[in-house]
């Protein structure tokens, strides 16, 4: 007997007991749990992301759309970054203004030549301001998932409001589940000595986030 | 289960040891509260906190009790997105799939992302006989493989373990694995989690083979979801060529959307975040983007027989946060290891006694490895009664009965040991039936209080080593009834 | 009203003053009290150590015995928890045995008519202030079953703050378990008493004088532990302080 036919068997002999006309998924699931927690307009929406991104050592950044580029340039400068790792379909308008070396992910670049890139810039699928997450599912400007996971620094633009939602359950639908995706809430970090937050493990050290849109 | 714990003795016994052991008793009081206050703060920044908890009940039992239509869906479903679906009834089935398939990789080591069905498994052990190294890459899994020690706690294994002897393994050991740890180390956090980030790096970056679990699979769409902290995840999910997870059947949920449920509760109740730092999803394998063979091990070792109790099933809701270890006094003082299994704490208590059987002699004693006190079940974010369980299978083992064995019925025969507390229960039982008796008995006592012993002999040293006996009053109080008219007398003398 | 008191074989035989004093304290507030004489053991300990079937004779005599009263009231969080929560479960179990609905009939009239102390005081005589004086320092420790099965919240504390004199001091860390649990007391002696050293620790650094719990089971391993400790605290159950008055205030 295969190990699937086995596994199988076991698990409908375990469940014997159940009746056949037991209530359908639809029917037993309750969910009578909030679809948000509170009601906020947009910008204060906006402003909970900050606040909960800020909270777990994101760096936020806020500026109008005209200004990601400027924003941008400023925050690889002050890094002193030399090289920055551009995934495909990234606007190019948003490094127009900076000096730093553009470095094309290819999908033949290996982990060990992204280690040595400075910095990466991404957009973002949808954020999440009740949790202070950010989503990436790889399409245009996001790029694989390795690129925002090798380099130490990860420079991330929300567009606001669009991008934003206020709930897990308002993120979900926004994402195609059939894409891989990244969520992000704030740089890596371990509680694995004594139960205490550490930020600064495998992932970016250092995450930066461009809430662009108008205040 | 793993080997690893064959010929643990029985919790008390290993308890006793880690209760005195003040290093430890210090270290898991010191981590045990710290984060019971903050998973506290984080569950009550949520207002629908109940509502969550009742629907993530409600997913995972509907699952259960539709596992095999689930189950095949999550075959059919992962297959369809390019994964390859394995099965496997038992440890070593699993433990030799994975063997096959690294081997067919050419590949002679593999990088684990902390996962808790291997463990179980044994797989690292099982994968060193097969000439295959496999490094561990969370923080305090490599704590604990460096240390060449034992996992104690779900989360954070190394949580029997301070700072200062972090740093000792460190330095001891990392050497003799690869990068050593940097000239200097001190036992700061940051620094000793920079030497865990260079150490592992070098692995990290040459890896060809990842091997993970998984904390949820979604039937309807064939999406793996594996929650974490550090970036080892990430890099072991999506650097390596190859990609197996190995998953335990009850880790299925039916819905995408059921996600929203166990994303809010699961990082508040683990490590009382409003979410952790990382979280992947991935639909078997993405032109482009990550391995480019994925392959899921779908694990029973144990759970379809947990599944055909209808009272002890419901351990198998647990999405493994750790909350009811961090909130129970007894796991506090007798830490992980006296679990002898890894799964320790109070729900440790009640899956590995259904996992492997209450067989041996530390699974026969878990069941009676908990106060009662019920913290467990009010933390518990899918509601597992844990103290019913635990008292079913106290029932389990004093009583014997029916059971599933390795997908066999059974008829289990009562534990040895337990012969003289069944006489005493059955004795206790014809006396509280007769109250004439329990007068008689309770007259009995009162009548040679005089000569009652402040300590016991034989197994009343058990209590009486530590607390003195209350002493027994002149009557009880069915005497003082009758003889005072229910007290109307003494009312009256006291009116006066 | 008429109440039956369900004293619990632990008070009977080892703590008959916490029996007298809540007859006195219900007699006080206009409350008529019965003692059935044939009650004995609700069979909790029977059924939390593995013994459900042991303990079915005795839930079933408790029905019998309490069956024809409005109330029952026990001066006990877990053997009230025992009748409440598990009752119901003795049932099932049985349904599930396939012995059919006769146990789950038998026991179902006790079940929502039986109160802890505090409980009945609160929510069925409607008082906080029952007219107590207790002129000591008092911590209290909320027992686990009380607290988590029973969900008596703040009734004892509410209770306890309107007793004149006595002065209510915060227990730190309160709300973990004392390490009693019945019969793991016996079974897990070590971490047992690690929990109850800790608990008693705890308690002498308030500064109280008293220790008060509304079960004697817990306070007979605290009291134990501290009399072995030499602590100089006294374990007093809630009801001998509720029915503590001016004129008989015990030292």
């Amino acid at each position: 007997m295969s190990g699937r036919e086995r596994v199988l068997g076991r698990v409908r002999r375990a469940l014997a007991d159940v009746p056949r006309d037991e209530r359908p998924y639809e029917e037993v699931i309750a969910r009578d749990y909030l679809r948000e927690h509170g009601q906020r307009t947009p910008a204060k929406t906006a402003d909970l992301l900050a606040r909960n991104l800020a909270d777990y050592r994101a760096l936020v950044h806020r500026c109008a759309p005209g200004e990601v580029a400027a924003t941008i340039a400023g925050l690889l400068a002050a890094r002193g970054a030399r090289t920055v790792l551009v995934p495909a379909g990234l606007d190019p308008a948003w490094l127009a203004e900076s000096g730093a070396e553009r470095v094309e992910d290819r999908a033949e670049s290996t982990p060990g030549e992204l280690d040595l890139v400075d910095s990466v810039v991404t957009g973002c699928a949808v954020a999440i301001a009740e949790t202070g997450t950010l989503v990436l599912d790889g399409s245009a400007g996001q790029g694989r998932r390795r690129v925002t996971l090798v380099p130490d620094h990860h420079i991330c633009v929300v567009r606001v409001p669009d991008q934003v939602v206020a709930s897990v359950p308002l993120a979900l639908p926004r994402l195609d589940p059939a894409r891989p995706l990244t969520w992000i809430s704030g740089p890596s970090a371990t509680s694995d000595i004594e139960l205490s937050r550490v930020e600064g493990v495998h992932g970016p050290r250092t995450l930066e986030v461009v809430l662009a849109g108008a205040e | 289960m793993s080997g690893t714990y064959l010929g643990m003795p029985a919790f008390p016994e290993a308890a006793r040891t880690a209760v005195r052991d003040a290093t430890l008793r210090g270290n898991l009081r010191h981590a045990t509260h710290t984060i019971r206050a903050k998973r506290a703060a984080a569950v009550a920044e949520v207002s629908d906190w109940a509502a969550l908890r009742e629907a993530g009940r409600r997913i995972k039992d509907h699952t259960l009790r539709h596992l095999d239509r689930y189950l095949e869906q999550v075959e059919a479903s992962v297959t369809a997105a390019g994964g390859i679906v394995h099965w496997a009834a038992d440890a070593d089935e699993a433990n030799r799939i994975v063997a096959r398939l690294v081997r067919e990789t050419g590949e002679s080591e593999v990088v684990k992302v902390k996962s808790m069905a291997t463990q179980e498994t044994g797989l690292n052990e099982a994968l060193a006989e097969e000439g295959i190294r496999a490094y561990e890459t969370d923080l305090a899994e490599l704590i604990v493989q460096l240390g060449r020690d034992r996992p104690s706690h779900i989360l954070v294994p190394a949580i029997h373990r301070n700072r200062g002897e972090i740093r000792d393994v460190f330095r001891a050991e990392m050497g003799a694995w690869g990068r050593p740890a940097p000239e200097g180390l001190t036992d700061t956090p940051a620094q000793l989690a920079e030497a865990a980030r260079l150490h592992l790096r070098e692995k990290f970056l040459r890896a060809k083979v990842g091997v993970s679990g998984a904390n949820f699979v979604v039937a309807e769409t064939g999406t793996l979801v594996v929650v974490e902290s550090e970036g080892n995840g990430r890099m072991c999910l999506t650097l390596p060529e190859t990609l197996i997870s190995v998953v335990g059947i009850e880790k299925v949920v039916p819905t995408w959307r059921d996600l929203e449920v166990f994303l809010q509760t699961l990082p508040r109740s683990s490590t009382a975040e409003r979410m952790n730092p990382y979280t992947s999803m991935w639909t078997g394998t993405t032109e482009g983007d990550g391995p480019r063979v994925f392959h899921l091990v779908l694990l029973d070792n144990g759970r379809t027989d947990t599944l055909a109790d209808e009272v002890g099933r419901q351990a198998l809701r647990c999405i493994r946060c750790s909350a009811c270890l961090n909130v129970c006094p007894v796991y506090e003082r007798a830490g992980g290891h006296a679990y002898g299994s890894v799964y320790p704490g109070p729900i440790g208590a009640i899956l590995s006694p259904q996992l492997r059987g209450t067989g041996s002699a530390v699974d026969a004693s878990l069941p009676y490895a908990s106060s009662l006190c019920g913290a467990c079940y009010e933390v518990c974010p899918v509601a597992i009664d844990i103290p019913e369980v635990l008292v079913h299978l106290r029932e389990r083992v004093v009583q014997g009965g029916p059971a599933v064995r390795g997908g066999n019925r059974v008829v289990l025969r009562p534990a040895r040991g337990h012969a003289a507390e069944r006489a005493a229960m059955r004795a206790a039982r014809w006396a509280f039936a007769r109250p004439g008796v329990l007068r008689t008995g309770q007259r009995l006592a009162s009548r040679t209080r005089r000569f009652h012993p402040r300590t016991l002999p034989g197994p009343g040293r058990a209590w009486s080593a530590t607390r003195d006996l209350p002493p027994v009053p002149a009557e009880p109080f069915r005497d003082w009834w009758r003889r005072t008219g229910g007290g109307a007398d003494e009312t009256k003398g006291a009116a006066r | 009203m008429r109440v039956a008191l369900f004293l619990t074989c632990v008070n009977d035989t080892l703590y008959p003053d916490t029996g007298r004093a809540v007859v006195r304290l219900l007699t006080r507030l206009g409350v008529e009290v019965d003692f059935p004489m044939g009650q004995t053991c609700c069979g909790q300990a029977h059924y939390n150590t593995g013994y459900r079937h042991e303990a079915e004779p005795l839930a079933v005599r408790f029905a019998e015995v309490f069956r024809g009263y409005e109330a029952i009231v026990t001066p006990s969080g877990s053997c009230g928890a025992m009748v409440r929560e598990l009752y119901p479960r003795l049932g099932e179990r049985a349904r599930a045995e396939g012995r059919g609905d006769t146990l789950a009939a038998t026991l179902a009239p006790v079940v929502p008519k039986t109160y802890e102390l505090t409980e009945f005081l609160v929510d069925v005589v409607g008082v906080t202030d029952v007219g107590a004086y207790y002129p000591h320092t008092v911590t209290y420790h909320p027992t686990c079953h009380g607290l988590r099965s029973l969900g008596l919240g703040d009734r004892p504390r509410r209770l306890l703050e309107a007793v004149r004199g006595l002065e209510l001091v915060e227990l730190p860390g309160a709300e973990e378990c004392c390490g009693f649990g019945g019969t793991f007391a016996v079974k897990n002696p070590d971490v047992s008493a690690a929990m109850g050293a800790d608990k008693v620790r705890h308690a002498v650094s308030t500064g109280a004088e008293v220790l008060c719990a509304a079960d004697n089971s817990c306070l007979m391993h605290l009291g134990g532990t501290m009399a072995r400790l030499r602590t100089g605290l006294r374990p007093v159950h809630i009801a001998e302080i509720l029915a503590s008055t001016e004129g008989e205030a015990r030292g």
